[in-house]
Parts: structure tokens; C-alpha cells; sequence
């Protein structure tokens, strides 16, 4: 009988019908999905929470509303080599720099009212797991000077910390051995971890949401013209302006030419590369022309282990004055932890492979000295993560390149982006759309800092 | 965290009790044949109209601003009358209850009026506040936390107090002796790390919580973690694997007098 097959053909009618209706993916030749589109005012190089952050500002920050098309570009739609998932998720604000503490806090409200900003109507509330617990630096003898002066310019921006003898340690967390430790400060509220893949995802559903596009590519090259212009004094200055982004498709010779008219470098670890490609530094060293973008990818290592007799559920976020830190994880007597290490033993970051013998060296020993409970403990598991680690002073770079004029940074914060890219993502929306930055300051991070050779030294990194 | 894992259970406390409000309709809590053709309605023409979806999401934003307009602080009040008298018509405003030091308790009526006897004694701290029930927020906990004198603090089924809260009743750690937040929805273990600044602290009731994942463990960690505190919580033999019959007895949990 001709209508046998009566629900295959009914359900292949259904199919071509929601294709070629309003919304459905109806082309005449084939499929191009999975291209993105063929222009798109911003488009945003990395979608990890940086680039993220980016795009759900300037998504919400736009007026009129849906004046903005906004274009994301990542490379991994499996983030396996992200900084966002792999970080430890810690939110601190005791920092050195005021302009950090209040990108801190500005995102410690965020993420508390996290259901406020990225509500999505009729999905269920997001949940990023905070654990309020607060941070706990100890310093040495030679770092307590500077530990106090930070604690004060803290307390001025509003953080709630404060600072704690030996004595008082030994007596709030009786784990701990004071010994070595002239003074700790003590995050109190404000601060603690959360899952960073929760966030990942809630920014990735609201963006989403407010029509933001998303592009699984590689950025191979930029298609800029030069204009020739004089400066006062008689110099002769090259700007430049990205015209195109060229995204090319995984395992593919295809890629499609995306005209964009501002581009946001949000690549994280490989923010160097992207901005290579722009023709950031290129040019004679010393000019600003030559000034390359200082970012590269450094490798962390981070550890979990159990201890039976460890710290208990007050844990804090403990960083001890060798630089080895460790926090609770979970309830059953997990802790996560690792260690920075100095320049000259800095793993190669060709790949993300863990050195084990890298916690037996540098991070038990100090861990142990530290918590006496941790003498016994047992490695569960161990993965390694980049840093976007800024070689020049450790911090992020915000805001417009001064000869590449259409290319914003979102990048460099070497291990704490996580923590300030809510407010980040915030700051470099103001810029595009005002041109100026409106509720934080972040004129100390600008690009031209590297030329000028103005550095925003930040003492508190991990 | 860890490194990336599969699908996050995105855990949905139960917020609004009632189906009052749109949002209330979307979060079937019990989906019945016809509030599921209506939530799907909705649903269906917010995903196709724009101005049912713009509607939706200010429906949505105006139930917050009206949880943020009840925590409003009382400033004026506090500049006339002190901290304990603002603390206290704060929460008589709320609903709660408020005792001050030698004096009775004084709640709201039915209709939700009070007396405002308690103005012409600035100077005697409140010793107890009870806010069970009301709509007391992180930004409300301001109005609290002056109160440096109060020894017994009742927040039980509160639908927005969550970790953040808890995380904010360290001033109170020198005089607060008994708190209670049994049945808060959004209360977890996360928070609960928190209270161990409170040294002070001799009775903790934490039973009830449905958003702490394992209650008997928290417990124990708990009580590990405060010595000189009782703590009041589920059975520890809940966690285990029990009947459905044996069960249902457990969850009746002590209730302080």
C-alpha cells in the first residue's frame, strides 16, 4: 500500500516544514549552520568567561535594544584547555591594586546576585556552588609590612578583612602551626569559590538569550587597512583597522570572512597569537608600533588529595607565605591546592601534562609545615591549567590598542580573570559603547602602559 | 574545579510556595494536566513573540524590586531612635517578632500593626528576633546586624536568607546564642561553613534544609566544627539507605521549645 510507511513520511513532512518556516535553518543550496554569519559588528575572539562576560554586557548595556550583533568565536566548544574550567575558582579581594579590589567586589555582587543578571525565563536558577568561606594570607616576618599597608588600602575600597597574630590564628583554626607566621589576614565576607563551569554556562545561556552568536572557529588572520597619520611633533604614526576576522572551521580548509567593525581580544592564554595576527608589534622595539601584547600562556599545576585528619568545614581559602595554598573541597576531606613556581622552574606549556613530582617538591613540603594533619595524605587526582600570565606586572590588560584602533583587550590577568571578569567584561563594554570607562577606573590598565613602562605591580598573586 | 564534567545538575530549590504570578505558573510544581497546557502556552508565546517574552522578564523583575523594596533599611529612624529601635521596626515591619531585653514579645497583628511603644526606650538593646517567614534578605541583614546585643536569632523558613546571609552574621559572633534556620530553602553546607565564627553560638537548629545535600555528614561537621554548640538538625542516620515507612518517621525532626 502506498501509506505504509505513514509516520516516517508524516515526520520528514513535519522536518521540511519547520525548516523553511521563521527561525528554521531553510538554504536552497545546503547547510551552512555552522558558519558564522557574514557580518556582525563585534566580534568577540574567545569564549571563555572573559569573552563571555564581554558579550553579555554589551548585550545589556546596548541602546536601543538588539542594536549590537555580537559574534563569539571559540575555538574548543569542549573547553578542554580553557583557563575558566580548569581555575580553582577563588573570588578574593586582597589584592595590592585598588582597581582590582573593586573589580572584586563589584563581581562578588554579581555572583551573589547571579539570578538577578543572567535569569533566563522558564529555565530553572543557576546555581555556582559559593562557598563563603574567605581567604587566609599568612606572611613571614619579611612580608608583614607589606601584607598590613595592603590590608589598609583593602579596608579603604570596603573589603571586610582583617589581620590576625599567631596567637589568634592558632586559636581560630586550631590546625593550623603558626610557626614563621608573623601576620595573616583574614578575608571575612566577600570572599570564597565557586564552580566557574556553572558561570561558564549561566553566561553562555543568557548571551544566548539576548541573541548573541556563537561560532565554533579558529581566527586565522585579520584584514586591516592602514592609514598614515602625523602627530604633533612631526612623527609619522601607522593606524590601522580591522576590516575582517577570517574564522576557519575545525578540520576544514573552509572559512568564512566575517565583517566586523570592533574586535575584542579575549583569547586568554593565546591573546599573544591573536594579537600578532593584528599586527600588534610589529614594528621597530622601543616605539609603540614595536610594543608587542605581553601575554603568554604559563602552566599551573593543581592537586587534590585527601586527608583523613585534615581541616575541618571552617576551612578557609589558605595561602601560606611560601606561595603553596590549598582549600577545602567538598565535604569529604578533599582539599585542592598547588603552588606557583619560580621563573626559573616554569614548566613548559606546550601541553597541559601534570608533574607529580612537582607536589612531592614544592608543594607538600610547605603544606605540611604549615597543617601537620597534611604530614598523611593521599593524591586523588591532579590536572593542569594556563595562566594568561602578563610578563610585565601581572595584570589585565582593558581597553583599546592606541595604533590598532578597533581591537580591545579583555586579557592578561595571570590567574585572577576569573574572579574580575564580571566586572571586566562590564568595563570594556562601557568602552565600546561610551568610549570611556563610566563606574570603574581601569585607565591604569590600558594598553600603553607597556610602552610607557608604567608598571601596575600586583604583590598578591598566587 | 574539577576539570570540565558533564551537565551540572543546576539544583532548583522550590522558591515560590505559591503559583501566585507568572513565575509561579512556570514553575509547575505539581503539573497538572491543565497548568501544563498553560505554562506550555506561555512558554510557546514567549519563545515566538518578543513582547510576551519582554513582558515575562518584567513581571519577573518586579517580584525582585519587590523583595528589595521590603528590605529597605529604616534610616530615619535610626538616626532618631538608634540602632535597636530601627533594627526592631524593621522587623516588625517584616512580620516578625521582636523581644527586648526585660520586656514581652511584640508582635504584629493579623492586619499587620504594631505598637510603636518601643520608641520611647531607645536604649534597651532587643535580645531576640523573630523572622520566620518573612522576606528578609542579604540587604535586610543591615537592619540586624547593629543589633550588637542579641542573643537568640529565629530565621526559619525564610525563602531569600542564603549562604551569602550566613556569611554576614559574623558581627553578631559576641553575644549570639541561639539561631535557628530550619526549613530554609536556600541554605547548603556552603553557608553553614560559616557560622563558626559565631564561638558563641550554644543552640544551632539546621534541620529541615533541603538544599544541603547530605544532612546527617553536615551535621556531624558541623558539630565538629562549633563544640560548644547543640546542635539540632536531622537524624544522622538519615543519609542511609532506609524504607520509605522508616523514613517518613525520621524527617520529623525535633522541634526547640
Amino acid at each position: 500500500m502506498p501509506f505504509s510507511d505513514w509516520n516516517g513520511k508524516m515526520s520528514e513532512i513535519k522536518k521540511k516544514i519547520q525548516s523553511f518556516l521563521p527561525g528554521g535553518a531553510w538554504t536552497q543550496l545546503h547547510d551552512t549552520s555552522y558558519l558564522p554569519p557574514e557580518h556582525s559588528d563585534v566580534v568577540i575572539v574567545g569564549g571563555g568567561v572573559m569573552g563571555l562576560s564581554v558579550a553579555y554586557w554589551l548585550k545589556r548595556l546596548e541602546k536601543p535594544r538588539g542594536a549590537i550583533r555580537v559574534l563569539v568565536v571559540e575555538r574548543d566548544h569542549t573547553y578542554s584547555q580553557a583557563s575558566t574550567v580548569l581555575s580553582v575558582g577563588g573570588i578574593r579581594q586582597q589584592f595590592s591594586v585598588p582597581e582590582n579590589i573593586q573589580l572584586s567586589l563589584f563581581s562578588f555582587d554579581f555572583l551573589r546576585n547571579i539570578n538577578e543578571y543572567l535569569a533566563v525565563v522558564d529555565d530553572p536558577p543557576l546555581d555556582i556552588q559559593f562557598n563563603p568561606s574567605g581567604y587566609l594570607l599568612l606572611a613571614s616576618e619579611k612580608g608583614a609590612a607589606v601584607l598590613e599597608s595592603n590590608v589598609r588600602v583593602q579596608r579603604q575600597e570596603g573589603a571586610k578583612v582583617c589581620l590576625m597574630s599567631p596567637e589568634q590564628l592558632r586559636n581560630k583554626f586550631p590546625w593550623i602551626n603558626p610557626e614563621g607566621v608573623a601576620l595573616a589576614s583574614y578575608g571575612m565576607e566577600h570572599e570564597g569559590w565557586f564552580d566557574p563551569w556553572s558561570l561558564l554556562q549561566g553566561l553562555r545561556r543568557k548571551a544566548q538569550s539576548m541573541g548573541v552568536l556563537f561560532c565554533q572557529g579558529e581566527v586565522t588572520r585579520f584584514v586591516s587597512s592602514s592609514s598614515h597619520v602625523e602627530t604633533p611633533s612631526g612623527e609619522e604614526v601607522t593606524l590601522k583597522r580591522v576590516h575582517e576576522v577570517h574564522v576557519k572551521i575545525d578540520h576544514s580548509l573552509e572559512y568564512q570572512p566575517v565583517e566586523c567593525a570592533i574586535v575584542i581580544n579575549a583569547a586568554g592564554a593565546w591573546s599573544g597569537q591573536i594579537a600578532e595576527l593584528a599586527g600588534v608589534g610589529k614594528g621597530p622595539p622601543g616605539t609603540l608600533q614595536g610594543t608587542k601584547l605581553p601575554v603568554e600562556p604559563r602552566k599551573r599545576y593543581v592537586y587534590l588529595w585527601n586527608c583523613p585528619q585534615g581541616p575541618g568545614l571552617e576551612t578557609p581559602f589558605v595561602i601560606d607565605a611560601s606561595g603553596a595554598y590549598f582549600r577545602r573541597e567538598g565535604l569529604g576531606n578533599n582539599y585542592l591546592g598547588g603552588c606557583s613556581p619560580t621563573e626559573e622552574e616554569e614548566p613548559d606549556p606546550e601541553n597541559l601534562e601534570v608533574d607529580h613530582e612537582f607536589f612531592q617538591d614544592k608543594v607538600w613540603p610547605p603544606l605540611a609545615q604549615r597543617v601537620p594533619a597534611f604530614e598523611s595524605l593521599k593524591v586523588r587526582s591532579a590536572w593542569a591549567g594556563y595562566y594568561d600570565y602578563n610578563t610585565f606586572d601581572q595584570n589585565g590588560v582593558v581597553g583599546p590598542h592606541p595604533l590598532v584602533v578597533n581591537m580591545y583587550f579583555a586579557t592578561g590577568f595571570s590567574g585572577h580573570g576569573l574572579q574580575q571578569a564580571p566586572a571586566v567584561g562590564r568595563a570594556v563594554a562601557e568602552m565600546v559603547l561610551h568610549g570611556n570607562f563610566q563606574t570603574i577606573n581601569l585607565r591604569p590598565f590600558l594598553f600603553n602602559r607597556f610602552h610607557l613602562g608604567e608598571k601596575v605591580q600586583e604583590h598578591n598573586i598566587i | 574545579m574539577v576539570a570540565p564534567r558533564a551537565p551540572l545538575h543546576l539544583m532548583a530549590p522550590v522558591w515560590n510556595r505559591g503559583t501566585r504570578g507568572i513565575r509561579g505558573l512556570s514553575k509547575a510544581v505539581a503539573p497538572e494536566g491543565s497548568q501544563r497546557k498553560e505554562r506550555s502556552l506561555l512558554q510557546f508565546l514567549a519563545d515566538h513573540f518578543y513582547d510576551v517574552q519582554a513582558l515575562r522578564e518584567y513581571l519577573l523583575r518586579k517580584q525582585v524590586l519587590k523583595v528589595h523594596q521590603k528590605n529597605r533599611p529604616f534610616t530615619h529612624i535610626k538616626e532618631h531612635f538608634g540602632p535597636h529601635a530601627a533594627g526592631a521596626y524593621f522587623i516588625l515591619k517584616q512580620g516578625g517578632a521582636v523581644r527586648f531585653q526585660g520586656k514581652e514579645w511584640i508582635r504584629p497583628n493579623a492586619r499587620g500593626r504594631f505598637s510603636l511603644d518601643f520608641l520611647t526606650f531607645p536604649a534597651v538593646p532587643v535580645e531576640a528576633v523573630d523572622a520566620s517567614g518573612s522576606a528578609i534578605n542579604y540587604h535586610g541583614l543591615d537592619s540586624l546586624l547593629t543589633l550588637k546585643e542579641l542573643q537568640s536569632l529565629w530565621l526559619r523558613h525564610c525563602p531569600h536568607v542564603d549562604d551569602w546571609c550566613l556569611s554576614r552574621l559574623h558581627p553578631l559572633a559576641n553575644s549570639l546564642q541561639e539561631l535557628s534556620l530550619a526549613g530554609c530553602p536556600r541554605i547548603s553546607e556552603r553557608g553553614l561553613a560559616c557560622l563558626h565564627h559565631l564561638q558563641n553560638l550554644r543552640r544551632l537548629d539546621i534541620s529541615d534544609l533541603p538544599a544541603v545535600s547530605n544532612p546527617g555528614l553536615t551535621q556531624i561537621l558541623v558539630e565538629e566544627m562549633l563544640p560548644n554548640c547543640e546542635v539540632l538538625g536531622t537524624d544522622w542516620t538519615q543519609g542511609l539507605g532506609l524504607g520509605p515507612e522508616e523514613q517518613s518517621q525520621d524527617t520529623a525532626s525535633p522541634v526547640p521549645a
